[in-house]
């Protein structure tokens, strides 16, 4: 069995101030070896541990697509040391990853399903990810009707705002973009994420909820979402909790019986509702 | 089997020709499981050693690996202990601990290469205990002081001689060539006796624990019950099942290490997020992660609790915070309803 401590090197090859306070940069890798590109086979949902070498490693969800070969795409909050020193590195520089590591959004379930994807601030990326997979055309057919309600404080702090664009236009998907108050040339809505899900009341039949955010954000969009008839095993939600090995041994991001590295990250409410609230 | 204590320095000198061999040595004032290089620094009349002989296979500090960053790549050396070593003088509780610890680190789809390779590559030579401590309490997790299991060999203490049980074949190896003589009558009943001797003298009742752990994560019983813990961390480091570490990157110019080092549940890092937001933010939620763990999550997904009853925990906590107390207190407090 392979040493799962072992990152694979990769090179960093984009380095893109993804938000306008700058504190967001989305880091595009591409893996030095063919072979662990091939190995490293990943679905939307999963996450990779990142090196710094000489600095460390920290867990981020994975942003890329598998249906976006050759590289991987990470967008990180600047926060502690290692994240401080990613957003200052050169493109060129060399990395490590470790993985993919932890579970996937049940892609399969979701077949036949029309599916609703809420996301808050810059925790959308593994929702890049999972949107990314689903509208691709070798896909796209599996699934039913797609909308996206996606809130920040202000359209600075939208990620991927070309792609947003992109998504616009389309007639497969259903985006809805919100701000928290009015700014000068934002013609989409005003409201916070609970009420604009209110509002646009997306149908729980046939449907599964998937819900990345922050906590406030998450807590007052439940509610909303029971009442639309989403039950607790149709609603997706992805936990984040400090880790170090992401495999399940290093003891520190259990949730009562379950670790978030190998047991998670992706949970159903239902799941989460017999775990205690240490997360 | 017999063999004589005059023969026991010969013996681990011999054995040291092949193995690293670890015993138990004097350090100040308590014993420590430290690598010998002559077969009379072993000290086996001791009562148990201040820190676990889990060190010898999960090393405080170790290295995972090196690398070196070059231009166009990056070159990683893989730091894998792989020298066949001995344990010579384990007690029966740490034995079981190794048994605990390998469940954590061999799952299904991961095994941690470091501590597997050590633990395939280790003989465990047992030494019963003729009189256990007061803050023993092995017979209440199914253990007792002469437990064989995880073992190769078990020594009894008789007096002049120790008997030598041989449980595996791994253990029958280490005696070839000592030609030592069967037991004999006289050797095996004073063996008994000793064995029957050895009484513990407190029983922690565990009986329907897990069951009122499964519902009182939210009972107010861990407001008071924590109160006088420090956050210290001296029961995890010194417990021989813990197992929580920490990965650090320790680097000089273009070179350097990644390495990890044991941590600790007790501590606010621990859990903290690169936010601020910390889910077990006081000594409350540290210290009730500590027994869920240990007598209620380690049983979700192991079958077995995560404690062996050595009582390290107990003689080495600052404030005399005793975890038999803890659980007494937990199965006699009155179950209330579980809710937030």
């Amino acid at each position: 069995m392979k040493n799962p401590y072992l990152p694979l090197p990769m090179r960093l090859v984009k380095n893109f101030v993804e938000t306008e306070d700058k504190l967001i940069h989305t880091f595009t890798l591409e893996f030095l070896n063919e072979e662990d590109e091939k190995s490293f086979q990943y679905l939307p949902g999963q996450f990779a541990e990142v090196s710094v070498f000489g600095v460390g490693e920290a867990p981020f969800g994975i942003a890329s697509s598998p249906t976006e070969p050759g590289h991987l795409k990470f967008s990180v909050a600047k926060v502690g040391v290692v994240t401080t020193t990613l957003h200052q590195l050169p493109e060129g520089t060399i990395l490590g990853v470790r993985g993919p590591l932890g579970n996937n959004y049940p892609i399969e379930e979701f077949k036949g399903k029309n599916l609703v994807v809420i996301g808050g601030g810059f925790a959308f990326t593994t929702l890049r990810s999972l949107i990314t997979y689903i509208l691709h055309p070798d896909h796209r057919g599996d699934y039913g009707e797609l909308t996206v309600i996606y809130g920040a404080r202000n359209p600075g702090l939208l990620l991927y705002k070309d792609e947003l664009a992109e998504w616009e236009k389309r007639s497969d998907i259903n985006l809805i973009c919100t701000i928290d108050r009015p700014v000068e040339g934002w013609n989409g809505r005003v409201g916070f994420v609970p009420a604009v899900t209110k509002e646009v009341a997306p149908s729980a039949e046939n449907a599964y909820a998937v819900i990345c955010g922050p906590p406030v954000m998450i807590k007052f969009t439940m509610p909303v979402l029971e009442e639309l008839g989403f039950s607790p095993e149709r609603i997706i939600m992805s936990l984040e909790n400090r880790m170090k090995c992401g495999i399940g041994m290093c003891g520190r991001c259990n949730v009562g019986n379950k670790y978030v590295c190998k047991d998670g990250p992706v949970f159903t409410r239902a799941q989460l509702n017999q775990l205690p609230n240490e997360y | 089997m017999l063999l004589n204590k005059g023969q026991l320095t010969d013996w681990l000198n011999q054995l040291m020709q092949a193995y690293q061999v670890f015993a138990p040595i004097k350090e100040g004032d308590y014993f420590c499981f430290k690598q010998i290089n002559s077969g009379d620094q072993a000290t086996l009349n001791y009562t148990n050693s201040k820190v676990p002989p889990k060190e010898v296979l999960f090393p405080r500090s170790e290295k995972l690996f090196c690398y070196r960053c070059e231009n166009d790549g990056v070159q990683l050396t893989e730091q894998i202990d792989e020298s066949k070593k001995i344990i010579v003088g384990l007690r029966p509780c740490d034995a079981k601990s190794f048994l605990l610890l390998d469940g954590v680190f061999k799952s299904d789809k991961y095994h941690d290469p470091y501590y597997l390779t050590r633990r395939n590559n280790t003989v465990l030579v047992g030494l019963g205990c003729n009189q256990p401590a007061s803050t023993c309490f092995c017979t209440s997790l199914g253990g007792g002081p002469f437990a064989t299991e995880g073992l190769d060999l078990l020594l009894v203490d008789i007096g002049d001689r120790y008997v030598v049980e041989v449980l595996t074949d791994r253990g029958r190896e280490l005696l070839a060539g000592m030609e030592l003589p069967a037991a004999d009558q006289e050797a095996k009943e004073t063996a008994r006796r000793v064995k029957e001797g050895a009484a513990l003298s407190t029983q922690v009742n565990l009986e329907g624990l897990k069951s009122k752990l499964d519902v009182i994560f939210y009972d107010p019983i861990w407001d008071l019950i924590h109160e006088k813990c420090l956050g210290c961390a001296a029961c995890t480091y010194t417990c021989p099942t813990c197992h929580c570490f920490d990965i650090v990157d320790e680097a000089e110019g273009n070179e350097g290490c990644r390495i990890r080092n044991w941590d600790a549940c007790m501590f606010p890092l621990f859990t903290l997020h690169g936010s601020g937001h910390n889910p077990r933010p006081t000594g409350k939620e540290r210290f009730r992660q500590r027994v869920m763990h240990k007598f209620k999550y380690f049983v979700d997904n192991f079958n077995a609790i995560a404690c062996v009853g050595c009582g390290r925990c107990i003689i080495n906590c600052p404030v005399n915070l005793d975890i038999r107390e803890v659980l007494a207190e937990i199965q006699g407090s009155e179950v209330r309803s579980d809710k937030q």
